[in-house]
């Protein structure tokens, strides 16, 4: 094979012969090593990649607890992982069960006070948070709340924020305030009682203040540098807060990386979140089976999972998509469509008995056949 | 206000929950609300939740006032004498029943000694937390959690005597031990479920060794001596019945042998054990194809096309494939509607051999590795040879110390001929049974010196060793073995049949073939699904599957006619049933063919 080093690995051995003051016979040394053990890594045209990786997957798979849940910290923010977290990445579900997020802060911001004082800024308060209680009178058919003048004290709420809240998002209740309670009476006469129990819980969940789904914050600090851990996520809002560090600041939220970040970074995210999903089980996967699997995901440009209406589903053999599921609906699609299947990949090979193509089943012996079926002898091509 | 919920449906709302759902709780022990009826306030959701549906698990306490139980030793003796049932002690409030909900609000006492004015209820007995099967089975308390999980699972599978009447009986697919024996440890439970009368096992002498491999594994070896003694010696019964159907016309099924001329007829050795009524006699050894009960039928309206066939066909009740054993009973009788019903039992002895899956209580489920003949075995010193090689490797990652308290258990019942009591959480004393080992001449552990029966030499350590209660379970090998070479082929598909009573083979399924696919053996995969090959003419103009004419040696194309151009495929037949059923969905799947090798 007369294949070139990757520019990188050159730069690299370049780097590092410059270093450590290296001669030239030393540096072709050091290249002819390089470029075999380079080799040894390249695959042979014709090898199984794509089941070699489902399968290297798929095995420590079975391996993978049903465990869903590992509270990080202290008891306060619960994160999704082992198999049913590789479902969700792999099925690109569009929101992640648990969306959490790291958030790096800028260096001059790197320390205790500050990152409480960010970690207040992002968490999205609702009326729940605040109120003490919040009730439904069912002669007067109102909803009472009772303030909790402490905790909106602790939480940095004032009066009028709460105020302008109910104002802005509950058009069809008035507001009266009478003491610590804000007295909220439909503007209609008659109104259901299942109504007013849905304005409660609309009331109850009423955003105030805070940076939209952060339903939890927790400053903690990790190798010397104070970072906020969030369970909910919304990268784009935490993105502009100015304290943030917006190179390192990351979210579980691989499609909401996709919308912010772009398609690469999305790709990064799969690879690390299955990584790290995998490791964290003790299960070590070649990362070049999970950079396989990464990149059909994206090449297209946007997200799509191991499923039926992703990779699986866009398939080019109507025989693989058909067999895989829905067979009924992929054999009509095709006919209404004069689709055609080349019998180049694996299954329709398989359910016509012709030799795979793939490994022995690539080289072929060219020679040509008569219209009548028989041999011409072999011709060279 | 917290809501208040009757059958997961709102019914209304309590000022003060504790106190409310104490109210019920007192009504329902006062018995002016049912005693089915469960209440219970979730503190986390702030709800009070009522059920009195069917369907929710639940387990009667003694009820705990003041730290004071309210069965009193009064109660206890009025029981005793019989003045006072079960159901008086419910509706006198003494004891209640509580499902899941409510058991979380309850604080439970283990026993009467550590009652405190917390406590609202008392256990009737540790043992009641165990089910049936699981406090069947002695020193449990002392096992991991999923041993005693799994041993309950073994003994739902363990041969005994399921019923005593099992001679008479014409069961489908049941066996029994033929020595079945009472354990020496023994629990509690086998008293109140009749456990002695209907025993699942035998007591043998294990030793807790490794034997050249052979029990590597979970498998075990067993003492041929044992074996021709009967351990493990069971049998297995399969009935057959046939019955003298009536006919629309007043044409009846007969039970008889059958005559040459009958559509249908097996060969004469088929029929070698009929005697004149079309029935087998007893004590008969009988194998697969043989016939049991001879029956002809008449012959249906119409079958066979037009002509009307006036022939009766053989309906006769055969043995089935891959089985054997002797005729046990047979029993002729009538069925509800009148007609003449004959039953032949079949008896399979089944004799321990390599493969079969034994257990002891405690979930260490094995299957034999080696059966050595008596002289090879290992002995004591005392000239005991153990009927089980146990593998040491066995116990420490699965921490089933009950099973080593019972070998040390049923080795002191066994030489002080006693039972002894290994009931849950009551059981003798691990100290005073190492005590009494000692003085019976024994090492307080368990352990003695042993000596390979091969070639004499003593082990240089000591064998633990004693007697232990061993299940013999149903899973044998003469019911699953199977093998296939080329055979019976399924009339739709064309390819193998499945299963081990249809001789099938065994399948290729789609995770093998993609370690075929992952190693790039393509023509090996192509050769492992070879089993239909079939060829099919194509006609090149419409590409279709042609026709064949064998009589003029032609091929013609239902399409394009006679002259269309046809080349032979070969395809697989699932292939090309594939075809023609998109064909029947009127989906048309053309064949564009190209040269082989482009």
């Amino acid at each position: 094979m007369n294949l070139e080093l990757p520019p990188k690995i050159l730069e690299e051995i370049n780097r590092i012969c410059e270093e450590k003051k290296l001669g030239k016979e030393e540096k072709e040394k050091i290249i002819a090593n390089v470029r075999k053990a380079w080799e040894s890594c390249l695959i042979t045209p014709g090898v199984a990649i794509g089941v070699v990786a489902a399968q290297s997957i798929g095995e420590p798979g079975t391996q993978l607890t049903m465990r869903t849940k590992l509270t990080s910290g202290v008891g306060e923010i619960t994160i999704t992982l082992g198999l049913p977290r590789l479902i969700e990445i792999l099925d690109a579900k569009k929101e992640p069960s648990t969306p959490t997020m790291q958030i790096y802060l800028k260096k001059e911001y790197r320390n205790a006070e500050d990152a409480k004082r960010v970690a207040k800024k992002l968490l999205e308060i609702t009326c729940k948070n605040i109120a003490d209680e919040i009730t439904i009178d069912l002669i007067e058919k109102r909803i009472e709340i009772l303030l909790n003048l402490k905790k909106m004290k602790a939480l940095g709420v004032r009066f009028d924020e709460v105020n302008a809240a109910l104002r802005n998002l509950l058009k069809a209740f008035k507001i009266r305030k009478k003491e610590n309670w804000i007295i909220l009476t439909p503007k209609r006469r008659r109104i259901g009682v299942k109504e007013l129990y849905d304005a409660k819980n609309f009331v109850e969940n009423l955003h105030i203040k805070g940076i939209h789904g952060i339903k939890q914050v927790l400053p903690i600090k990790e190798r010397d540098e104070w970072i906020i851990k969030t369970s909910g996520s919304n990268l784009k809002d935490v993105l502009k807060l100015k304290e943030v560090d917006p190179t390192r600041t990351i979210t579980n939220d691989i499609f909401e990386v996709a919308r912010v970040l772009g398609i690469e970074a999305a790709r990064n995210m799969i690879v690390e979140e299955i990584e790290r999903t995998l490791s964290e089980q003790g299960v070590v996967v070649d990362i070049r089976h999970i950079l396989l699997i990464a990149d059909l995901m994206c090449w297209s440009g946007r997200i799509r999972g191991v499923t039926r209406y992703g990779i699986t589903g866009e398939k080019a053999s109507v025989l693989t998509r058909a067999s895989f599921e829905i067979p009924l609906h992929h054999l009509v699609e095709a006919s209404i469509f004069n689709e055609i299947d080349e019998f180049r990949s694996i299954i329709p090979n398989v359910i016509a008995n012709q030799p795979i193509p793939i490994g022995t089943g690539i080289p072929k012996l060219i020679y040509g056949v008569s219209e009548d079926g028989g041999n011409r002898g072999a011709k060279e091509k | 206000m917290t809501d208040v919920f009757l059958n997961n449906r709102l019914i209304g709302f309590c000022e003060n929950p504790k106190e409310f759902v104490e109210k019920i709780r007192q009504l329902r022990r006062s018995g002016e609300l049912p005693p089915e009826l469960n209440v219970a306030y979730n503190e986390d959701e702030d709800i009070v939740v009522i059920f009195t549906e069917k369907g929710r698990a639940r387990r009667p306490l003694i009820i705990v006032e003041n730290g004071k139980p309210k069965l009193t030793s009064e109660i206890l003796e009025k029981v005793e004498k019989g003045e006072l049932s079960w159901d008086d002690l419910i509706s006198m409030g003494i004891i209640e029943y509580l499902d899941a909900e409510e058991e979380e609000n309850c604080l439970v006492a283990m026993d009467e000694s550590e009652l405190t004015k917390k406590h609202t209820h008392l256990e009737i007995t540790p043992l009641a937390m165990l089910g049936i099967l699981t406090s069947l089975i002695p020193f449990v308390e002392h096992n991991q959690a999923f041993r005693a999980l799994l041993g309950p699972k073994s003994l739902e599978q363990g041969l005994g005597l399921y019923v005593t009447n099992f001679l008479i009986r014409a069961d489908t697919d049941s066996s029994f031990l033929i020595y079945p024996q009472r354990p020496i440890v023994r629990t509690m439970t086998q008293d109140y479920v009749g456990y002695d009368s209907h025993p699942i096992g035998q007591n043998i002498v294990v030793a807790v060794m490794q034997h050249y491999g052979y029990n590597m594994q979970d498998a075990i070896v067993v003492n041929k001596g044992s074996v021709e003694r009967g351990f493990g010696r069971s049998a297995y019964y399969r009935p057959y019945k046939s019955e003298e159907l009536r006919y629309p016309g007043g044409q009846v099924d007969k039970i008889e042998v059958p005559s040459k001329d009958i559509r249908g007829y097996k060969s004469e050795e088929s029929y070698r054990f009929l005697e004149k009524d079309g029935i087998v006699y007893p004590e008969v050894e009988v194998k697969a194809g043989d016939v049991l009960i001879g029956k002809t039928s008449p012959p249906r309206f119409l079958e066979g096309g037009f002509r009307v066939t006036l022939e009766r066909k053989e309906t006769s009740e055969v043995v089935k494939f891959a089985e054997k054993g002797i005729v046990e009973n047979v029993i002729i009788t009538e069925s509800a509607e009148g007609n003449k019903l004959v039953k032949v039992k079949v008896r399979d002895d089944r004799i321990p051999e390599l493969g079969d899956k034994f257990a002891s209580r405690h979930g260490q489920k094995g299957v034999i590795g080696m059966i050595v003949p008596q002289e090879d075995m290992p002995f004591t010193a005392s000239g005991i040879v153990p009927d089980i090689i146990f593998s040491p490797q066995s116990l420490p990652s699965r921490l089933s110390f009950g099973h080593m308290l019972e070998i040390l258990a049923g080795k002191v019942g066994a030489l002080e001929g006693r039972y002894i009591d290994g009931t849950p959480w009551n059981d003798e004393n691990e100290f005073d049974l190492r005590k009494r080992l000692l003085e019976l001449g024994f090492r307080d552990n368990g352990t003695e010196t042993m000596y390979d029966g091969i070639s004499g030499k003593m082990y240089k350590v000591r064998i633990f060793i004693g007697n232990m209660y061993y299940l013999k379970l149903r899973h044998m090998v003469a019911g699953k073995i199977q093998a296939r070479a080329r055979g019976a082929m399924q009339l739709l598909t064309r390819q193998p049949t499945e299963g081990r009573s249809k001789e099938g083979g065994l399948r290729l399924g789609e995770m093998e073939k993609d370690c075929l696919v992952a190693h790039g053996a393509s023509l090996l995969l192509k050769e492992r699904f070879d089993s239909d090959r079939w060829i099919i003419p194509v006609c090149k103009n419409c590409g279709l599957v042609a026709v064949y004419n064998k009589p003029k040696n032609k091929y013609f194309c239902p399409v394009c006619g006679a002259d269309a151009p046809i080349t032979l495929v070969e395809v697989s037949y699932a292939f090309k049933l594939l075809l023609d059923e998109l064909k029947s969905l009127c989906i048309y799947p053309k064949l564009i063919l190209k040269p082989k090798g482009e």
